[in-house]
């Protein structure tokens, strides 16, 4: 039987939700790691593990893994350090799995990999080599590397996302890194100065699937598309209820059609427009969209959704899944026409990803 | 290493030392027990040893710069230490969590 299960990433642990394929009832385990704050719990689609990346006030950032699906766990932070002097590192922000290796986007902005799954990791160090690192400044969450985005079969490649300075791309392994801002603006500096190499706030990341090689950006000034590897990105906000928002989800089949929540603007409360929730939807990259909320509460809904909060699953039809900062767990089983809440009362959620098991 | 650690190490006699860990950090580490006694000659060597132990134990209890973390206490004989601080024989240490970090 095929077992679908939804990661949670939790303000006080991680949880999982599992269900079948059919994507109707839903069984909630945990908290597990320690009820350790966990920003981002992802999976290896290749061998199954679950890691858990985030950090505790009291003993600092780790990476928890789970090699049987959430029924144990184990923790290690072996050479996640900067070097001795520099500011510590805080939390770990940030995982991505690929091409054997292990990454670890951490707060202050930082990279890390691991080729023995978590066990140890090493400094990713030409991030910090850059000419701009000296004048990178924080977001409202801090200075943190929050997206990483894998190329799907160069291991050369890869495309991160730091608030508040911007999108970098390296070809190299990371040895070197390149700006890839052209076209994403900075409302927030003056209005000769909105289009920087860098300072951008962007939020979410994501890549598209197939030969595209197509990234989505959702930023704190805008939502973008880049069809040229990150080089130059162009606006695709025309027809959403706001600019600003947090994640942002692309079909696992199909490049056209991407998943928003947008919120009512980083200034009047940063909750769902009108307080009625909605996931918004486009099949045709942007050009246009629609509100999808059969199912989703529509009277004083002040939520939000964090940027690792949104996700997919590969069944067919797609599932989409939201959590919110109230602890609420949203999905649909139909590619997002229609919903149901499958958690309430949990923790403050800052992420969720998906794993479907074959049977 | 710091250059204050660095000498406690190079002056100091390893002692034997009463240690307590704080129920939440030893849970984090498989067999790891609340009390036990360890030589160590200063608190630096005293987290090496418990981290030989229970690997990614320092990590734990000290952060890069290298510090015991900013919301982690280590108190010997009653005082609040650093990695530095020298232990007498049958010295007291708890290993604990602050309030602040809470």
């Amino acid at each position: 039987m095929t077992r679908v299960l939804t990661l949670l990433g939790t303000k006080k642990g991680a949880f999982i939700l599992e269900s079948d394929a059919a994507r109707k009832d839903w069984t909630l385990s945990g908290p597990f790691c320690e009820t350790w704050p966990m920003n981002h719990v992802i999976a290896d689609a290749n061998s199954g593990t679950i890691y858990a990346g985030g950090g505790n006030e009291w003993f600092g950032p780790a990476v928890w893994a789970s090699r049987d699906h959430g029924k144990t766990w184990t923790h290690s932070s072996k050479r996640l350090a900067y070097a001795e002097g520099k500011d510590p590192i805080t939390t770990v922000w940030s995982l991505a799995s690929g091409h054997g290796r292990l990454y670890a986007g951490v707060a202050p902005a930082g990279l890390f990999a691991s080729d023995d799954g978590g066990e140890t990791w090493a400094h990713v160090a030409g991030l910090q080599e850059h000419p701009t690192r000296k004048d990178w400044n924080p977001g409202g969450a801090g200075l943190i590397l929050h997206s990483l985005v894998l190329h799907p079969e160069d291991a050369r490649q890869m495309w991160i996302g730091i608030s508040a300075v911007g999108v970098f791309h390296t070809d190299d392994g990371g040895a070197t890194w390149q700006t890839r801002n052209t076209g994403t603006r900075c409302d927030f500096l003056p209005e000769d100065q909105r289009y920087p190499e860098f300072g951008q706030c962007v939020h979410c990341l994501v890549m598209a699937p197939g030969p595209s090689g197509r990234l989505y950006q959702q930023n704190h000034c805008g939502m973008y598309r880049s069809d040229d590897g990150g080089k130059s990105w162009q606006s695709i906000e025309a027809g959403l209820p706001s600019s600003f928002g947090f994640p942002a989800a692309v079909h696992p089949r199909d490049a056209e059609t991407l998943y928003l929540i947008p919120l009512n603007g980083d200034s009047a409360g940063r909750y769902m427009p009108d307080a009625k929730a909605a996931a918004w939807r486009t099949r045709d990259g942007g050009a246009t969209w629609q509100d999808k909320r059969a199912g989703l509460p529509q009277h004083n809904a002040y939520i939000n959704v964090l940027r690792q909060a949104l996700a997919v699953d590969r069944l067919e039809p797609v599932g989409v899944y939201f959590g919110t900062g109230s602890g609420e767990v949203y999905a649909s089983a139909d590619e997002g026409e229609t919903w149901t809440r499958i958690a309430e009362h949990l923790p403050s959620i800052s992420s969720v990803e998906t794993l479907v098991i074959d049977a | 290493m710091s250059a204050d650690v660095a000498r406690a190490e190079s002056e100091a006699v390893a002692n034997t030392v009463k240690v307590r860990i704080a129920p939440h950090l030893a849970r984090l580490f498989v067999d790891a027990p609340s009390l036990l006694d360890i030589e160590a000659a200063t608190v630096h060597d005293l987290v090496a040893a418990l981290d030989a132990r229970w690997p990614g134990m320092r990590d734990r209890i000290c952060d890069s710069r290298p510090a015991i973390r900013r919301h982690m206490n280590v108190f010997v004989d009653g005082r609040r230490a650093t990695l530095a601080t020298e232990l007498r024989p049958g010295a007291d240490v708890f290993i604990l969590t602050a309030i602040s970090g809470g």
